[in-house]
C-alpha cells in the first residue's frame, strides 16, 4: 500500500510478518523473533518507512494447521494468517531446532504455504537450541527451505543459544547479530516493491480461447 | 428446482461394530438407495466414477441403465464423470445409449479426478488435469452435436469421418454440468458452452462455493448465455438427520471422526461451522440449505451425500425417509416462492428437446452399399 505524506511525497507503509514456531509460553523462539522484528523495523523507520509488525504465534493455530493438512483447506483464523504470511512484505521466520532441524509444527505451517507465494520475498531467518552446537541447522534447514519456495534469504541467520541470553550477553554478539540481520532485511525490504498481498487462488488467469488452443498457462 | 442424492460409492467400515460391507452389498446398496429416493420423491441420483479401491462405481452407466429399468421419474447422473481419464468418444456412446433406454432422464457432471496413480492407468498425467478436461470435452460435444467428426487433438488418436452412436435421443445431447472445487478454468468452461455448473459443497468452506460460482455467473453473463442470475447453478451438500438434533450428533459423530476425507481431523463442531455439513433435525437441514441460496443466489439443483463413512444401508434409507417426508417438500416450496421468474429451472430432455423445435429421429445409416450414399449425405 502506498500513502502520500503531507509533503507530497511518497511514503510506504511496510508489513513484516514476524512467525515463531515456539511451543513453550513465554518462549525464547518468540523472544528472538520479537528482537530481530523490532531491529528490522527501526531500520526501516529510520529510513522513513511506516512498518506494520504481523506477528504469528504458530501454537496458536497448531490444531489447525494439522486440520489443515487433513482437511486440505485452512479454518478462517488460519486464513488469515497464511494471508498475512504471503502477503507481507518482508518476512522473519524463527524455529526452535529439534533433533537437528526445524521443528515439525515449522514445516508443517510453511509445507501450507503455497510453493509460489514467497517468490522474491525478502526473508530473514533465526532459531534458537539447548546449545550452539544446532546452530548450523539455520543453514543446512532453514535456507534450503526458503531457496526452494525462492525467497531472498538475508545473509546473516540469527541462533541464539542459552548462553546468548545469558547475564549481559544480550547487549553483546547476539545484538550485534540482531542489529546487522535487521539491516539486512530492511535493505533487502526497501529495494523491493511493495508488496500485491496474498495471491487470489480463484482469479481467472486465463481466457478460454488460450485454454482450448491448448497454450501452456 | 432439482432435489437429489449423490453418491461416492466408498467401501468403508462401519465403525461402531467394525463391519465393512463386501463390494456386491454395496453395490445392491447403491441401487437400493437410488429406488428409495424415487420412492420418497427425490428427483436425481448421481453416482460417482471411481477406478481404485475403496471404491465399487467403475462402470456408471451400467449401474446407471439397471436403474433406469426399474424407475419411471428419477433423473439419472453423475457425480464425476471423469473426463480427463476416460475415452470423450466412450463417453459420447455410453451416455447417448443410456438416454435411449432411460428415455432421456439423464444428465452428466464432469470432473477431473483429483487421485493422481489412477490417470496412468488410463495413459494420461494427472499435471495434463485441465488440458485434458478442455480438450476432451469440446470433443464430447463436438460428438453429439455433429453426425460426422474430423477431429485432431493433443490427448487422443485423430478422428477421421467419424460418426459416435447411436445419436442423442430425439437429436438432444444430454445436458452437461461441470463439478469443481477450486479451479476457476472449470467454471469458466462451464460458462463459455451456457452448461451447469456444480459446486462441490460438502468437504469445503462455502467460501470456495461463493467464489466459484460468482466467478461462473459472471462469465455466463460474459459469454452471451443470458444474466448472472440465469446461469444453472448446482449445490453439493452434506447432512444427517434425527428428529431430535441430539441424536444426530450422537449417532454420526463416530461416523464423522473416522470418515475418509476428514477424519481424524477437526472436530465435527468445527466443520460443521467451517463447511456446509449439517448434523441436526429436519429443521436445521432446511434452515441450512435455505442459507445456501444467501451466498450463491437462485439455483437449479441440490444433491445430497448422505451414504458415506461406512454408514448402514438401513441409517441411509431413513435419512431418504426424512429427506422425503419433511425436508424437500419444505425446501420445494420456500425455493420456488423466492425463485424470479426470469430464472430458469434445471433443463431436462423436455426442456431441451422443445427449446429444439421438439426434436426427432436423429439416425445416422450406414453407407449404403447399393445408392453409395456417405452418412454424411444421409440424413
Amino acid at each position: 500500500m502506498t500513502l502520500s505524506d503531507a509533503g507530497g511525497g511518497r511514503m510506504t507503509a511496510r508489513t513484516l510478518a514476524v512467525v515463531s514456531a515456539g511451543l513453550s509460553q513465554p518462549s525464547s523462539t518468540r523472544l528472538l523473533a520479537d528482537q530481530l522484528a523490532a531491529a528490522t523495523r527501526d531500520e526501516l523507520v529510520r529510513h522513513g518507512e511506516q512498518v506494520t509488525l504481523r506477528p504469528v504465534e504458530l501454537r496458536e493455530h497448531a490444531h489447525d494447521i494439522v486440520n489443515h493438512l487433513l482437511t486440505g483447506f485452512p479454518s478462517e483464523s488460519l486464513r488469515q494468517v497464511l494471508d498475512d504470511v504471503t502477503g507481507a512484505d518482508g518476512l522473519i521466520a524463527v524455529s526452535p531446532i529439534f533433533n537437528a532441524s526445524y521443528n515439525g509444527l515449522f514445516k508443517s505451517f510453511f509445507d501450507l504455504v503455497d510453493a509460489d507465494a514467497l517468490s522474491g520475498r525478502a526473508v530473514l531467518i533465526g532459531a534458537t537450541g539447548g546449545t550452539a552446537r544446532h546452530s548450523l541447522a539455520l543453514e543446512h534447514a532453514l535456507r534450503p527451505m526458503f531457496a526452494y519456495l525462492r525467497a531472498v534469504v538475508a545473509p546473516t541467520a540469527v541462533f541464539a543459544a542459552p548462553e546468548d541470553w545469558a547475564g549481559g550477553a544480550v547487549d553483546g554478539a547476539l545484538r550485534a547479530r540482531i542489529d546487522r540481520a535487521g539491516r539486512e532485511l530492511a535493505d533487502l525490504v526497501r529495494r523491493s516493491a511493495p508488496s500485491d498481498g496474498p495471491a487470489d487462488p480463484f482469479a481467472l488467469t486465463t481466457s478460454f480461447d488460450q485454454l482450448l488452443g491448448g497454450q501452456d498457462t | 428446482m432439482q432435489f437429489g442424492v449423490f453418491t461416492v460409492g466408498d467401501v468403508t467400515v462401519d465403525p461402531t461394530n467394525g463391519r465393512e460391507p463386501t463390494e456386491a452389498e454395496r453395490i445392491k446398496a447403491m441401487v437400493t438407495i437410488a429406488l428409495k429416493a424415487e420412492e420418497v420423491g427425490l428427483d436425481v441420483f448421481a453416482t460417482g466414477e471411481h477406478h481404485n479401491p475403496p471404491f465399487v462405481p467403475s462402470s456408471p452407466t451400467t449401474m446407471l441403465g439397471y436403474i433406469a429399468a426399474r424407475t419411471e421419474r428419477l433423473l439419472l447422473s453423475t457425480a464425476t464423470t471423469l473426463i480427463t481419464t476416460n475415452d470423450p468418444v466412450k463417453i459420447a456412446e455410453d451416455y447417448a445409449m443410456l438416454q435411449h433406454l432411460a428415455d432421456g432422464r439423464v444428465d452428466l457432471m464432469m470432473g477431473r479426478g483429483n487421485t493422481g496413480p489412477v490417470y496412468p492407468w488410463f495413459g494420461q498425467d494427472i499435471r495434463n488435469g485441465i488440458p485434458l478436461a478442455i480438450e476432451n470435452y469440446d470433443l464430447l460435444r463436438r460428438l453429439w452435436r455433429e453426425d460426422v467428426v474430423d477431429w485432431k487433438g493433443k490427448f487422443r488418436t485423430p478422428l477421421q469421418s467419424f460418426t459416435s452412436t447411436p445419436r442423442p435421443l430425439d437429436g438432444v445431447p444430454p445436458f452437461v454440468w461441470h463439478g469443481s472445487i477450486r479451479s476457476p478454468e472449470i467454471a469458466e468452461q462451464a460458462a463459455y458452452y451456457g452448461d451447469g455448473f456444480f459446486a462441490n459443497h460438502i468437504f469445503w468452506p462455502a467460501e470456495h462455493t461463493r467464489r466459484m460460482v460468482g466467478l461462473y455467473r459472471q462469465r455466463f453473463a460474459h459469454y452471451g448465455h443470458g444474466s448472472a442470475d440465469q446461469a444453472i447453478v448446482g449445490l453439493g451438500g452434506q447432512v444427517f438427520m434425527r428428529r431430535n438434533s441430539q441424536d444426530a450428533v450422537r449417532e454420526f459423530r463416530p461416523y464423522f471422526d473416522n470418515a475418509p476425507v476428514y477424519g481424524h481431523g477437526p472436530s465435527l463442531e468445527e466443520f460443521t461451522a467451517q463447511t456446509p455439513l449439517t448434523v441436526g433435525s429436519p429443521q436445521q437441514v432446511i434452515d441450512r440449505t435455505l442459507g445456501f441460496r444467501d451466498y450463491v443466489g437462485d439455483y437449479q439443483r441440490q444433491l445430497f451425500l448422505i451414504d458415506h463413512a461406512g454408514l448402514p444401508l438401513k441409517t441411509v434409507l431413513e435419512q431418504l425417509d426424512l429427506l422425503g417426508e419433511e425436508v424437500v417438500p419444505v425446501l420445494r416450496k420456500e425455493f420456488e416462492s423466492l425463485r424470479p421468474a426470469h430464472v430458469p429451472l434445471a433443463p431436462t430432455h423436455a426442456s431441451l428437446r422443445a427449446a429444439a423445435g421438439g426434436g426427432g429421429d436423429n439416425t445416422v445409416h450406414a453407407v449404403d452399399d447399393v445408392t453409395g450414399r456417405a452418412p454424411e449425405q444421409a440424413r
